[in-house]
């Protein structure tokens, strides 16, 4: 039985050296080497500061005035905000677009509280979107435009979705509605090998695209 | 529609193109057979082996087998607990958190051993890359490692002709298994990952953006089909599963090592038509799971048709992954034991959460964990010769051995025990007060949260409605104030436990029963188990014994949520 033990011990302490230390250190550094931007997190900069990834999705909104040209703030003292017109709007997300703390936003399907929320966001998206598509209706939206994504973080939208938000797009930045679907193509991600999983479009490399003053 | 069942089609075309090649291979590990890495890896080997001072060529009978691994995994355990515990100490943690509490830790810990990766922790926000790399990707290696080695001990207990009682050298079976079949896989499996996007880095956080050494573990999480995500949100997370490839080559290993094994079963045991036999069952069984789930999400959930929305569900799913390849990795990731998820079970419909449910109602014998999986199947392989048995009225035999009463004794203990844990446990949970803070929904969604709580940890796999909580965390980072609800921790734990080893221990029992048995020659009358009639009787067991037992929950869960469109 001794003899197990001491047996045991040696085992579990080498293999958490080599499986625990070894093999993670030597991973991540042959990472670092062949793909550096990828094994770093696809980080965008500006100016030498941090602005986001490629892979992420992240809030595109603007603060509130009040009537004094103020900016806002709610019971919390948290600023109020609204999405910005000049961008892309990515999907809702449970957790404010946070990348440091992410859960699920555990929706079920038959709650009173789903249908109020999903309500709430098709809503917001009219609003959003209405004025520039007028004959936009509920059963138009696209699924994916009212619905939590999983991660929270979802850098992607539906073509669809980007196709009805590309006209207000177009018209609060004043561009020809051909340019805007043209970045909006170039920003799109295709199947897994043609066939697996659903075109994207990815918003966050979209929008500073349009930022940069992309053609 | 037609599209989506492309995607289904065709990943089943790739699964079936190489799982055989896999099978065999791990065969040649299994039986000491020269392979292309033995070169490389013969010196590491017999380095471990003078290390640990084990003689390789010393065979153990079950019990010595069996205690074996229950010392190692006891050190496992108690290491693993200590490294949440102390976790503050600890280098490699660049966000400075703090040390687990003692009810999380014992489930955390608990749920690595065991293979499950049940996620009452929140991985980015409360775990150190230490804890991360030291303490769960190395249980991520060691548990595959150790369901895999138990079932080879019962594969070779079935195959031995002249048996001395030996089923094999557990030290020896978990050294070449990690070495020659985990690690590789997993050095591939990270490259491809990072290839995509997957994280890979000790940077910690920049801009407000976690990161880590996520590649490494996400290979070994999948392959090894833990399941435990180094962030919260698991395969859904981008830095995980960065995009619709790195979803598809998820979903391939995941179901790799689990789909390979009934082939290198078929070439152990000399008959490569017993392999393709259970590979067709637990097939079918797969494929139905995938389709049932794909149409019900496809129609969409009575909570967004009420809000006004047209179309299917897409609450709690990825854009880049759609409905399609969604459904398809929530099947993948619930017959197999993995429970990596890149859906939020949660927001599942009615139907398609039944599914998930009914593939663990299995008792994770369709593919399963790996090891695990074809294990469990193989004990209903065992019952389903002794049921064939006594229709035909003759002494159940399987490949030569006679199955006596004491085999079907532990053949009925280790195929029923897990659902046994599970019943009771959820009973316990929604019967008293203890398990209510857990539930978050409302009606009969929060009992299906309940239940798939117990029911995923008995069956170790890890997956989760996961609103149903065992941990409490102000959303900051340091985890400031974070705390457990004890009841549901300690529950889970002791699920796991239980639904780990009083299988493996009747597994091993089996083994070291059939190890001793002579071969009776094949006559006349003998139950041929390699063809599809065989297959037949098997669904039949499989699919009756998990109905005999869950049915009553599926009604009060999902199947009352799939015939209403009533909001709760």
């Amino acid at each position: 039985m001794r003899k197990e033990l001491i047996r045991g011990s040696i085992a579990v302490v080498v293999f958490t050296v080599l499986l625990g230390l070894v093999y993670p250190l030597v991973m991540t550094g042959l990472s670092q080497v062949v793909f550096p931007g990828n094994a770093g997190g696809s980080l965008i900069h500006r100016n030498g500061r941090v602005i986001g990834s490629t892979l992420l999705g992240q809030a595109w909104q603007k603060p509130v005035l009040d009537a004094a040209g103020k900016p806002k703030t709610d019971a919390d003292g948290n600023p109020v905000t609204a999405p910005d017109p000049r961008y892309f709007q990515p999907r809702p997300s449970a957790t404010g677009y946070s990348a440091s703390v992410t859960y699920f936003a555990n929706r079920g399907p038959d709650q009173a509280a789903t249908a109020a929320l999903t309500r709430r966001h098709l809503e917001a998206y009219l609003a959003l979107e209405k004025p520039y598509d007028p004959g936009l209706t509920p059963a138009r939206v696209p699924v994916d435009a009212a619905t939590f994504s999983a991660s929270g973080v979802d850098p992607d939208i539906s073509k669809a979705n980007a196709a009805i938000q590309a006209r207000r797009i177009a018209a609060v930045r004043h561009l020809p509605l051909a340019r805007v679907s043209r970045l909006i193509a170039a920003n799109t991600d295709g199947r897994g090998i043609g066939i697996f999983g659903e075109p994207g479009v990815n918003v966050t490399t979209l929008n500073h695209a349009l930022d940069r003053g992309a053609r | 529609m037609a599209q989506g069942f492309l995607q289904i089609g065709v990943f089943c075309a790739i699964l079936i193109a190489f799982v055989p090649l896999l099978g065999g291979y791990m065969a040649r590990v299994f039986s000491d057979e020269r392979v292309f890495l033995t070169p490389v890896v013969a010196p590491v080997e017999r380095g471990l082996y003078r290390v640990f001072g084990v003689d390789p060529e010393r065979g153990q009978d079950w019990k010595a087998y069996a205690r074996s691994l229950l010392i190692v995994s006891t050190l496992f355990v108690a290491l693993l607990y200590l490294i949440l515990r102390t976790q503050g100490l600890h280098p490699f943690n660049p966000q400075g958190f703090k040390s687990g509490t003692w009810d999380v830790s014992f489930n955390t810990a608990t749920s690595f051993l065991t293979n499950t990766n049940w996620q009452y922790y929140g991985g980015e926000t409360t775990l150190s890359y230490f804890s991360q790399m030291a303490g769960l990707a190395v249980q991520n290696f060691i548990s595959a490692a150790v369901a895999i080695a138990v079932l080879v001990a019962l594969i070779r207990g079935i195959a031995a002709r002249h048996g001395d009682g030996t089923v094999g050298n557990f030290y020896k079976d978990v050294t070449r298994i990690v070495l020659y079949i985990l690690v590789p896989l997993s050095v591939v499996a990270t490259v491809v990952l990072v290839s995509q996007g997957a994280v890979q880095t000790l940077g910690g956080t920049v801009g407000g953006i976690a990161r880590g050494p996520v590649a490494s573990q996400e290979a070994i999480k999948l392959l090894g089909t833990n399941g435990g995500g180094f962030f919260n949100v698991n395969s859904a997370y981008p830095f995980e599963n960065p995009t619709a490839f790195s979803n598809l080559f998820q979903m391939l290993i995941i179901l790799a090592i689990p789909a390979a094994l009934p082939f290198t079963y078929g070439r152990m045991v000399g008959s490569r038509r017993q392999g393709w036999t259970i590979f067709g069952t637990m097939f079918a069984l797969f494929i139905v799971s995938v389709v049932v789930v794909y149409v019900a999400e496809r129609h969409g959930t009575p909570a967004a048709h009420a809000a006004g929305l047209v179309g299917g569900n897409l609450e709690g799913k990825e854009q880049r992954f759609g409905i399609a390849s969604s459904s398809l990795f929530t099947a993948i990731t619930t017959v197999v034991s993995c429970g990596a998820v890149n859906t939020a079970f949660e927001s599942l419909t009615g139907l398609g959460g039944l599914v998930p449910m009914t593939n663990l109602g299995y008792s994770e014998s369709v593919f399963g964990g790996v090891g695990s999986g074809l294990y469990m199947m193989l004990l209903f392989v065992l019952l389903a010769v002794f049921i064939g048995g006594l229709m035909v009225g003759r002494t159940p035999e399987y490949l030569g051995k006679k199955i006596e009463p004491r085999d079907v004794k532990l053949v009925s203990v280790g195929a029923l025990f897990t659902a046994l844990i599970a019943l009771v446990f959820t009973a316990l949970a929604v019967g008293t007060k203890y398990g209510r803070p857990s539930v978050f929904a409302s009606g009969p969604q929060g009992f299906s949260e309940s239940f798939y709580a117990y029911l995923s940890q008995a069956n170790n796999n890890g997956s989760a409605w996961a609103g149903y909580t065992g941990y409490v965390q102000p959303n900051a980072p340091g985890n400031v104030g974070a705390h457990g609800v004890t009841f549901a921790d300690v529950m889970g734990g002791f699920a796991m436990l239980f639904g780990r080893y009083v299988p493996i221990l009747a597994v091993l029992a089996v083994a070291g029963s059939l190890a001793r048995k002579k071969v009776a020659p094949v006559g006349l009358g003998t139950m041929r188990t390699d063809t599809p009639t065989f297959g037949f009787l098997l669904v039949g067991v499989v699919v009756l014994i998990g109905a005999l037992t869950f049915l009553p929950a599926f009604l009060l869960g999902p199947v009352v949520q799939s015939l209403t469109t009533h909001l709760f």
